[in-house]
């Protein structure tokens, strides 16, 4: 297939995807906040959420402050962000327009009109009707996204690649949450109930909840959510679980140029299938999932050379 | 209802014709709240399938629906085979004047066409003369416009032999009608016309550079920004080929490849629907991001076929237009069976004095416009518009040619006031390969809205209808 042609086609995967993890951060960030806590310490996580995207600064340029409504706008409607959930849909809208004749009819009308309804709606009419509502019609756009692209699209390398991208992504995406979050709640010093519904708040952004109570059958403790997030093959939206994908994509797509790409997929892949939790944690999460998304990021920058841009 | 025009569905005595008679009877028994629902049906389905064209001078990425009529266009069985005759006749003189121009030059010689007509023009390309291609067709597409004026009589008002487009909307507006008004396909013979990307296919593998057993086909877009992306993306995929830009192609050894995640790609036949000026930025405009370097040295080797060819400009400028009925006597040796219109060149001071005094009844067109942008439609204008547009003849009048302003027929189709005439004008799809000339039935009807109106494009606020060519 045409290198220009897989490119938008990952690129519109990493955007779903990306638009959809954004609404699923978001929406924890925002459920955490109506626990009790002071205005500053909510506040402080609003400014965590611009930082996890390093966008203090731009979002600086345009807003007085760091609160809730402000960081909501910029990081849900503002067109002038890059990484709003608004910018994100518009991207993968417009990579899929640049291909559409490569996407099912279907495909490209489920992305299609997810960008229609979203541009038509102010910030103020998403608020009215509530801020969680949007958060579920983010996720489940995408998943209609992602229910036509597996129920219509032929299984040759179009598909090959729209499934790596959005793995990359989800992988990268879901560390990004767990480092947020874990960092947060770690600093809490409280220990009581208002912890059950940070991280009950946690897995339930990341679908994870059912799945940790089915797993564990057991009270929820970090060590647990971080093996579940980070280890578990099983967890669709597991770090384990994207590698393991994104080794199996590689393997379908394989070129003469990309034997150095599948062996860092393959180092990462082995790392997460024979690692432990304690010693994930004993090393430091934090730094454990910095290093995961490094990985990630080569990923991606090694799938640009050997396949997207090449001569 | 007007009795100065020719409508296609009501003779002069308001009666029916009887191609229509099935039609009106099934519109009379209709309530018109269905056909109200059915139209906002038809809206809806094309917005979400984003059936739309980017509209120029508007900002980057406008996106409008060119507007359906849901009153077809019918035209008897008798009718499309004169029609068919006259048009087959047409390319295959347009093709053979192209062959000759870029070889012998017969034509000029024998002094039927004036060369410095031919050899001036900005659209003779002088890096084609001695150039073979596959065949000798030229022109493997020809999207040639039809009205029809006067008591009924048709003319040829343009040829369109560089990239024509809107067949996209011809297959879309029939999947529409069936879509919405299936029992009118049980009453009606309509002979079908969704193979076009078939037929057109077909047709480009037999023009494959020779020993090209089973040739890669590629369409060439501009890219998202064009006016008729929507259309190359609809062709390519109905095609099963790739949809390429620029970028993705290149040359090596006067051979074209694109640029595939698994390496090289050798590229055959390129449906291209890039204007001349930008194919090649080495030798034509040095500017265009949009071409391939190298691609006219890989041509003139003849290791990869363009279609349409390179230089088909001059065989339908608007200067050379009023010789085509001479080049079917010349090459076929036949009477034309298509009207040309009668056309002033103001280039010729006779025709220039003649022009201007006449302004206010006249069409006049600049030689080198298209898509209705930079024409003057004398009795729709102004005396300002006119008055402005004689300053611009009278600076450069070789740029310019005029038309009696023709009498377009027209048909019954929906506006807000409910249903009234509406001009319209026919674009069949004529592709010519090594197995001769062929076409499917009917082409493209399209339709100027505003009432009295006779510019039909689409970028002029033109819709569509579909167009029904009935086989008994």
């Amino acid at each position: 297939m045409l290198s220009r042609t897989a490119d938008h086609l990952y690129w519109l995967a990493r955007y779903t995807e990306r638009a959809e993890n954004l609404a699923r951060l978001l929406d924890v960030s925002y459920q955490m906040s109506l626990v009790p806590q002071s205005i500053a310490a909510q506040n402080e996580n609003w400014r965590a959420i611009l930082a996890l995207n390093s966008l203090e600064s731009a979002f600086a340029g345009s807003y007085p402050a760091v609160n809730v409504d402000n960081v909501l706008r910029f990081m849900v409607a503002d067109a002038t962000n890059p990484s709003s959930i608004y910018s994100c849909l518009r991207a993968a809208r417009e990579n899929a327009h640049a291909v559409r004749g490569t996407l099912t009819a279907e495909m490209w009308e489920s992305i299609n009109a997810t960008w229609i309804e979203v541009r038509q709606q102010t910030f103020e009419q998403i608020l009215a009707r509530g801020i969680s509502e949007f958060f579920d019609w983010v996720k489940l756009r995408s998943a209609v996204t992602r229910g036509v692209t597996f129920g219509t699209m032929l299984k040759d390398d179009a598909l090959h690649f729209i499934r790596l991208g959005g793995l990359l992504e989800r992988g990268d995406n879901t560390a990004r949450i767990l480092d947020m979050q874990y960092h947060i709640l770690r600093q809490s010093d409280d220990e009581g109930a208002s912890d059950f519904y940070r991280w009950g708040a946690l897995l339930r952004s990341l679908s994870a909840f059912q799945v940790y109570r089915k797993v564990y059958r057991d009270a929820i403790t970090p060590a647990r959510v971080a093996e579940l997030l980070i280890l578990r093959m099983d967890l669709p939206r597991s770090l384990h679980a994207c590698a393991d994908g994104i080794v199996r994509m590689l393997q379908l797509i394989a070129n003469d140029a990309s034997a150095e790409t599948q062996r860092q997929a393959g180092v990462l892949h082995a790392r997460l299938h024979f690692a432990r939790i304690d010693d994930v944690l004993a090393g430091g999460l934090h730094e454990y999932l910095t290093d995961f998304m490094d990985r990630i990021y080569e990923l991606g920058d090694g799938i640009s050379r050997d396949f997207l841009i090449a001569a | 209802m007007s009795t100065a025009f020719y409508n296609e569905m009501y003779d002069s005595d308001a009666g029916l014709r009887p191609h229509y008679r099935a039609f009106a009877e099934w519109l009379a028994g209709t309530p018109a709240e269905r056909l109200e629902r059915k139209r906002a049906e038809a809206d809806t389905a094309f917005h979400r399938v984003g059936i739309t064209f980017a509209v120029y001078g508007e900002e980057a990425g406008t996106e409008r629906l060119i507007p359906f009529d849901i009153i077809p266009r019918i035209i008897p069985a008798a009718e499309w085979a004169q029609l068919e005759a006259g048009l087959r006749q047409r390319v295959q003189a347009l093709n053979a004047f192209l062959h000759d121009i870029y070889h012998e030059q017969a034509i000029l010689k024998a002094g039927c066409v004036p060369a410095e007509q031919v050899l001036n023009n900005a659209q003779f390309r002088r890096e084609m003369i001695g150039v073979d291609v596959p065949s000798g067709i030229y022109a493997h597409i020809a999207g040639v416009d039809i009205v029809r004026a006067g008591a009924g009589e048709s003319y040829v008002l343009e040829d369109n032999l560089r990239v024509p487009s809107g067949v996209s909307y011809m297959i879309e507006d029939r999947k529409m009608m069936m879509r919405l008004f299936p029992e009118l396909f049980s009453r009606h013979m309509i002979a079908p016309v969704q193979h076009y990307p078939d037929l057109l296919l077909d047709n480009l593998r037999t023009v494959a550079p020779k020993g090209v057993a089973n040739p890669t086909v590629v369409l060439l877009t501009p890219g998202a920004y064009n006016s008729a992306y929507f259309e190359h993306t609809f062709l390519a995929q109905q095609m099963g080929i790739e949809l390429v830009e620029g970028r993705d192609l290149f040359v090596r050894d006067e051979t074209v490849f694109m640029r595939t995640t698994q390496g090289p790609q050798r590229v055959d036949v390129i449906y291209r629907r890039l204007d001349d000026d930008f194919l090649d930025p080495l030798v034509f405009n040095k500017d265009s991001m949009l071409g391939v370097p190298g691609l006219l040295s890989a041509y003139r080797a003849g290791h990869v076929t363009l279609a349409n060819a390179i230089g088909t400009g001059v065989a339908d400028d608007k200067s050379v237009y009023p010789y085509v009925p001479e080049m079917i006597r010349f090459y076929l040796g036949e009477e034309p069976q298509l009207n040309n219109v009668p056309t002033w060149m103001l280039r010729k001071p006779e025709d220039l004095r003649y022009v201007l005094a006449h302004l206010p009844e006249l069409v006049v067109k600049e030689v080198h416009g298209a898509g209705g942008y930079g024409m003057l439609v004398g009795p729709a204008a102004s005396r300002a518009e006119i008055e402005a547009f004689r300053a611009r003849i009278i600076a450069a009048p070789e740029k310019y040619i005029a038309q009696p302003t023709l009498a377009l027929s027209n048909c019954p189709t929906f506006v807000d006031s409910g249903i009234a005439p509406r001009h319209l004008d026919l674009r069949p799809f004529v592709l010519s390969g090594k197995r001769g000339v062929g076409m499917v039935p009917g082409g493209l009807t399209r339709v100027a809205l505003r009432a009295g109106s006779l510019v039909v494009n689409s970028s002029q606020g033109g819709g569509t209808k579909d167009t029904w060519v009935l086989e008994n």
